[in-house]
C-alpha cells in the first residue's frame, strides 16, 4: 500500500529534482541571472502569458496549425497508406521515393513551398503536413502489409471478398500501426511549424513568441514560451496514446 | 488400393458399433497432386471421406497432414486432381475451419459473440438472424462462457472453443481442424478434447483433424488415416471401434490400446521406410 503510493510520485521525482537544481543554479548566481531568471520569474511570465496574455493568443495559433497540418496530412496520407499497402508490388515500386522524401528534412523544402503558396499560413501548414504525410504513409503501408497472414486467411475460408477483407481485416489490423505513424506525424508537425513561425514572416504562433522574446531580451517570457511549446508537444502525444487506448484497445495483446 | 480400402472398412465394420459401410462417401478424392519446389508431397493420392464420420490424419513430420486438409478446404490450390463434397467443389458448400493459431485466427477488435456471427455476416445474414443464430448455438452447444468479452481477455482454451463456434454457426457440412489443440497446455488440450466430442455427438457433422498426438488421434477418431512420408500413401486408414463416449476410462480398454498399437506400429514402419 504504501509503496504503491510511493510509485505515483515517482514521475514527480524528477521535475523536483530540475525545479531545485534550477533555483539553487539562480540563487547562487552561478549563471548570469539576465541568461537565466529564477523559475519563479518563468513561471510567473508563464501564467500571464498564458492567462489573457499574448503567449494564450500564440499557443492557440500553433495548436490550430499543427492541428490544420495533421487532420491534411491523415486525410490523404491513411486511404493512400491502406491503397498501397494492399499490394506489395505497388508500395515496393513506390517505396524509394517515399523513403527519399521521408528523409529529406522537411525544412528544406520551406523555400520550395514559399514559391508555391506565398508566406501566409498556407505555406507552413503545407510543409508540416508534407512531412507528416509521409511519416503515417508508410506506417499505415506497412501496417496493412504486415496483416497476419493466419487472419487473412480465417476471413477468406469464411467467405469474404477481397475488399471485404481490405475493410474488414487488413484496415483494423494496421490501426495500431497507423497509430504509431499519427504520434510520430504530429511530432514532426509540430517541430515544422515552430520552426516555420520564428523564420518565415510570422506575426504570431509560439516560435514567433521564443524567438521575439529573444531579440527583445525578455528571457522569463522565452522560457515560458519554450514551456508552452513542449507542454503542447506533450499534451499532443498523450491525446493521441488516449485515442489509441480507446479505439485500439486490443493493441499489443 | 480403394477396393482393398473399402473392404477393410467393411470387414472392420462387422465389428464396430456405428459403421458408415455401404454409406456414399461424403468427400471424394481423386488423382490429387501437389507437389513444392522439388519435393512431390501427394502423387496420384485417392482418399475417401465417409459422412458423418471424425477423421483423424496422423503421420511423420512433414508428410503433409496440414497441407492435405488446406487443399480440401481450398485454402491452398492443387496441382492437379479433384475433390468434391456430394459431387460439389468447396466454394458451394458451406464448411468451417479452425486454425492451430487461435490468437491469430479470431479478430481481436470484435467481442467473442461478433467473431463467433462473423460468418454469418459474410453470408448476408441479417443482423437480427445473425443474433438469433448465434445465441441459438451457443445455447444448444451448452458452453459456459462470457462472450462479451474480447479473445484477448480469455485464455487460450476459451479463445480456442470460440473458434470452434465461429466455424460451427455456419451450421457446416464438413469441420476442419488443423492442430487445434497443440498451442494449448495438457489440460487444457483434455478438456478441449472432451469438448470436441461432445460437440461432434452433437451435430454429426464430417470433421477432419490433424493431429501430432497420436492418443488424441486415436481417442477422438472414428478412423484413424495413417499417412507415409512424402508423396503420401496410405497407410492405413484405421476404424477404431470404442463407442463414444469415450471417456479417461476408455484410454485403458483393451481394444483403445490395441487400436492405438496397431497405429503406432504402422506408424514406425513408415518413419523407418526413410
Amino acid at each position: 500500500m504504501r509503496s504503491a503510493r510511493l510509485q505515483a510520485f515517482l514521475p514527480v521525482v524528477g521535475v523536483i529534482a530540475l525545479v531545485a537544481f534550477w533555483s539553487l543554479v539562480t540563487w547562487r548566481q552561478w549563471v548570469d541571472p539576465v541568461l537565466l531568471p529564477s523559475p519563479a520569474l518563468a513561471f510567473k511570465a508563464f501564467w500571464q502569458g498564458m492567462n489573457g496574455g499574448v503567449l494564450g493568443f500564440d499557443f492557440v495559433k500553433t495548436v490550430y496549425r499543427t492541428a490544420a497540418s495533421i487532420a491534411i496530412a491523415a486525410v490523404i496520407a491513411i486511404p493512400l497508406g491502406i491503397f498501397l499497402g494492399s499490394s506489395e508490388k505497388l508500395y515496393r515500386s513506390l517505396e524509394f521515393v517515399i523513403d527519399f522524401f521521408r528523409s529529406t528534412p522537411a525544412s528544406a523544402m520551406f523555400p520550395l513551398f514559399l514559391v508555391l503558396f506565398g508566406v501566409g499560413d498556407e505555406t507552413k501548414i503545407s510543409v508540416a503536413a508534407f512531412g507528416a504525410m509521409l511519416v503515417i504513409l508508410f506506417n499505415v503501408a506497412y501496417g496493412v502489409m504486415n496483416a497476419r497472414k493466419t487472419r487473412l486467411l480465417a476471413a477468406k475460408v469464411m467467405g469474404a471478398s477481397r475488399l471485404r477483407v481490405l475493410f474488414d481485416v487488413m484496415l483494423l489490423e494496421s490501426l495500431p500501426q497507423t497509430f504509431v505513424g499519427l504520434r510520430n506525424g504530429v511530432s514532426l508537425a509540430l517541430v515544422i511549424i515552430v520552426v516555420a513561425e520564428m523564420f518565415i514572416g510570422s506575426q504570431d504562433g509560439l516560435g514567433h513568441s521564443v524567438f521575439e522574446a529573444q531579440q527583445l531580451f525578455e528571457m522569463p517570457q522565452m522560457y515560458a514560451a519554450i514551456f508552452a511549446a513542449g507542454a503542447l508537444g506533450y499534451g499532443l502525444n498523450l491525446l493521441f496514446l488516449l485515442v489509441e487506448r480507446r479505439f485500439v484497445h486490443w493493441a499489443g495483446k | 488400393m480403394n477396393a482393398s480400402l473399402a473392404l477393410r472398412a467393411d470387414a472392420a465394420g462387422a465389428a464396430a458399433p456405428a459403421p458408415a459401410a455401404g454409406a456414399r462417401p461424403h468427400v471424394t478424392i481423386r488423382g490429387l497432386s501437389k507437389r513444392f519446389d522439388n519435393a512431390v508431397i501427394y502423387d496420384k493420392f485417392d482418399l475417401d471421406i465417409p459422412r458423418g464420420e471424425l477423421i483423424s490424419v496422423f503421420g511423420p513430420n512433414g508428410c503433409g497432414k496440414s497441407t492435405l486438409i488446406n487443399m480440401i478446404a481450398g485454402l491452398i490450390p492443387v496441382d492437379g486432381g479433384q475433390i468434391l463434397f456430394d459431387g460439389q467443389t468447396i466454394d458451394e458448400i458451406k464448411f468451417g475451419y479452425v486454425f492451430q493459431n487461435y490468437r491469430e485466427a479470431l479478430f481481436p477488435w470484435l467481442r467473442a459473440f461478433d467473431n463467433i456471427a462473423y460468418p454469418l455476416k459474410m453470408m448476408q445474414v441479417s443482423p437480427a438472424e445473425r443474433r438469433a443464430r448465434t445465441e441459438k448455438l451457443v445455447a444448444h452447444l451448452g458452453i459456459k462462457l462470457d462472450l462479451k468479452l474480447y479473445p484477448y481477455q480469455m485464455s487460450g482454451g476459451q479463445q480456442q472453443l470460440v473458434s470452434i463456434m465461429r466455424a460451427l454457426v455456419v451450421e457446416p457440412e464438413i469441420l476442419f481442424l488443423d492442430e487445434p489443440f497443440s498451442a494449448l497446455d495438457y489440460e487444457m488440450t483434455l478438456f478441449m478434447r472432451e469438448q470436441l466430442q461432445r460437440l461432434f455427438m452433437e451435430t454429426g457433422t464430417t470433421t477432419v483433424l490433424v493431429s501430432h498426438d497420436l492418443e488424441e488421434a486415436v481417442y477422438l477418431a472414428d478412423r484413424v488415416l495413417l499417412l507415409s512420408r512424402h508423396p503420401a500413401r496410405i497407410a492405413d486408414f484405421t476404424p477404431v471401434p470404442s463407442p463414444r463416449p469415450r471417456t479417461d476410462a476408455t484410454l485403458s480398454e483393451p481394444a483403445f490400446v490395441h487400436t492405438k498399437a496397431h497405429c503406432l506400429e504402422v506408424f514406425q514402419r513408415e518413419v523407418r521406410r526413410a
